[in-house]
């Protein structure tokens, strides 16, 4: 494996990563850079592997195979302690939003405040408040994750994952099953948080429009391995058959519609079979 | 035919023993994490509370009609050879002994093992488990170390208390209803009732029992899998695997305990 060199403000390098589940291939040598302070689309049908992406890149889970640095730091050695202390300055944005569900909102997001810091109980509350703040659900400190709707769980989450100021959140999936209202509030947020906070974001979607809208760089993922990276504008304009399928929603062509099975004629005159 | 037979059982004890040795892994991580319930007393309070307190209704319901039919059925076995007076030693020994830890055992396995298991494997399916790994949060000494020495400390008591209750229950019955000599009742049971051999070997089968059925459910929990068929059958995976560890242990327990 030959060592691509990275740019100097590049934050993570994932240098020919390999990982199979059971017998299945999910990743097969892949290499990605994701600059410092910039806005990251993982992009690619469900079942290409973009949790488990993130999940890797988290420590999460160990590659089979090649390296994954982080700020410096190559997750897959990492002791517990440090991976811990990495993660202090990394937040991920689950698709369920993974709100603990006994703790109200403004517990949830105190939580990670309490656990690392000795913050006196007042100054506690008030950055809990600022986070709130930030994603607009200051007015619902009291709630139960119960009583929100999914996006404001979302919300709630975001405003937890950005308590210990990261250096860079993970969004698994933000957006999908959300209404447009809360979709478009999500969007906004995500790149605002960004670049007000001087984060690196990772946002792993197939939602094209609303993803490309916000983010300044785009890889498409397919089969385990990047069919096409670049800006959006650079994306809108490639011309590979399975881009334009990806990117404009057709419901047949590389990927086809069709799971692989034997020929009609012959399945539906088989005799016994189920 | 008869080799994919053998393969298959192969494959069936192969994944067996792995269970049992992720089992056995996750037990070490849950005691590394003791620090954690001195750091934070009040995690291990509420747990107490949790599978103690709440279990007690059931607990207390159940050792008084066990209490109860040990009186009627010890009566009308004593009183066949004239040792009618003897009822209370019988039923206090037959609680302390056996039924106050097994019982206790199996409903704390039914109320508070379900539970949970159901809980830890819906963390696990909501991502609230993998939400506090990422928020640099250790999950085993957060969520179940504090869990497990809860079942721990709260199965002794219950025992304890499930004996009691049925040792009033047989007094109920037995003095109150069949004219058993109250005083020989208690007496008798003074007497015979030994601190160390009945009441000491009692408490340590709880502990026991209070280990293997909190450890079974966290472990069922904590490995299910991460969908609705999944931790459904997890929790009955703890019911079950619990009942029938605590049964055979008690065998073991009272073999080396009272066998000689």
């Amino acid at each position: 494996m030959a060592e691509t060199a990275a740019a100097p403000d590049t934050l993570i390098k994932i240098r020919g990563l390999s990982y199979r589940r059971g017998s299945r291939v999910i990743f097969d040598d892949l290499d990605l850079d994701i600059r410092r302070g910039s806005v990251t689309a993982i992009m690619g049908p469900s079942g290409t592997g973009k949790t488990t992406l993130l999940k890797l890149i988290t420590g999460q889970l160990q590659p089979d195979r090649g390296s994954i640095e982080v700020d410096g730091l190559e997750v897959s050695r990492l002791g517990k302690s440090a991976l811990f202390r990495l993660r202090r300055r990394m937040g991920m944005l689950f698709q369920a939003g993974a709100l603990l569900t006994d703790l109200s909102v403004f517990d949830n997001v105190a939580y990670p405040l309490r656990e690392h810091t000795s913050l006196s109980p007042s100054m506690l509350r008030k950055l809990v408040l600022i986070k709130l703040e930030a994603v607009g659900l200051r007015g619902a400190r009291d709630l139960m994750p119960s009583a929100l709707s999914g996006g404001m769980a979302r919300r709630v989450a975001l405003a937890r994952a950005i308590a210990l100021d990261p250096l860079m959140i993970l969004y698994d999936e933000p957006f999908s099953g959300q209404d447009p209202i809360s979709m478009g509030m999500l969007v906004a947020l995500i790149r605002q948080l960004n670049d007000a906070a001087g984060l690196t974001s990772i946002i792993v979607s197939h939602d094209v429009r609303e993803t490309t809208s916000i983010a300044d760089a785009v890889c498409v993922l397919s089969q385990g391995r990047i069919v096409a990276s670049g800006t959006p504008v650079e994306i809108a304009a490639n011309r590979s058959e399975w881009v334009r399928q990806f990117m404009d929603g057709l419901p047949d062509g590389p990927v086809h519609f069709h799971y692989p099975g034997p020929d009609l004629d012959v399945d539906l005159h088989v005799r016994g079979a189920r | 035919m008869s080799l994919n037979a053998i393969a298959g059982l192969g494959r069936g004890v192969l994944s067996a023993l792995t269970r049992l040795g992720r089992a056995h892994l996750l037990l070490v991580d849950i005691l590394r994490g003791s620090g954690e319930i001195v750091r934070h007393p009040r995690i291990l309070a509420e747990q107490v509370f949790n599978i103690g307190v709440l279990s007690l209704l059931i607990i207390g319901v159940s050792g008084l009609f066990v209490g109860m039919v040990l009186g009627l059925q010890g009566y009308y076995v004593l009183s066949q050879f004239g040792a009618a007076e003897s009822l209370g030693v019988m039923v206090a020994a037959s609680l302390v002994r056996e039924l106050g830890p097994v019982v206790a055992a199996l409903l704390v396995a039914g109320r508070a093992g379900s539970a949970l298991t159901a809980e830890i494997g819906l963390m696990k399916a909501t991502e609230q488990l993998s939400g506090l790994e990422m928020m640099a949060v250790d999950p085993i000494r957060r969520i179940l170390t504090p869990r497990f020495y809860g079942g721990v400390l709260a199965m002794p008591m219950l025992a304890a208390i499930f004996s009691a209750v049925g040792v009033l229950g047989g007094y109920v019955v037995g003095v109150g209803l069949l004219g058993v000599d109250d005083g020989a009742y208690w007496s008798q049971m003074q007497a015979k009732i030994d601190f160390s051999e009945d009441v000491v070997n009692g408490v340590i089968k709880s502990l026991v029992f209070g280990v293997v059925v909190t450890w079974i459910a966290l472990f069922e929990g904590y490995d299910t899998v991460a969908t609705s068929v999944g931790v459904s059958r997890s929790t009955t995976r703890s019911v079950v695997h619990s009942a029938l560890v605590v049964l055979g242990l008690d065998f073991i327990l009272t073999a080396l305990m009272f066998g000689d």
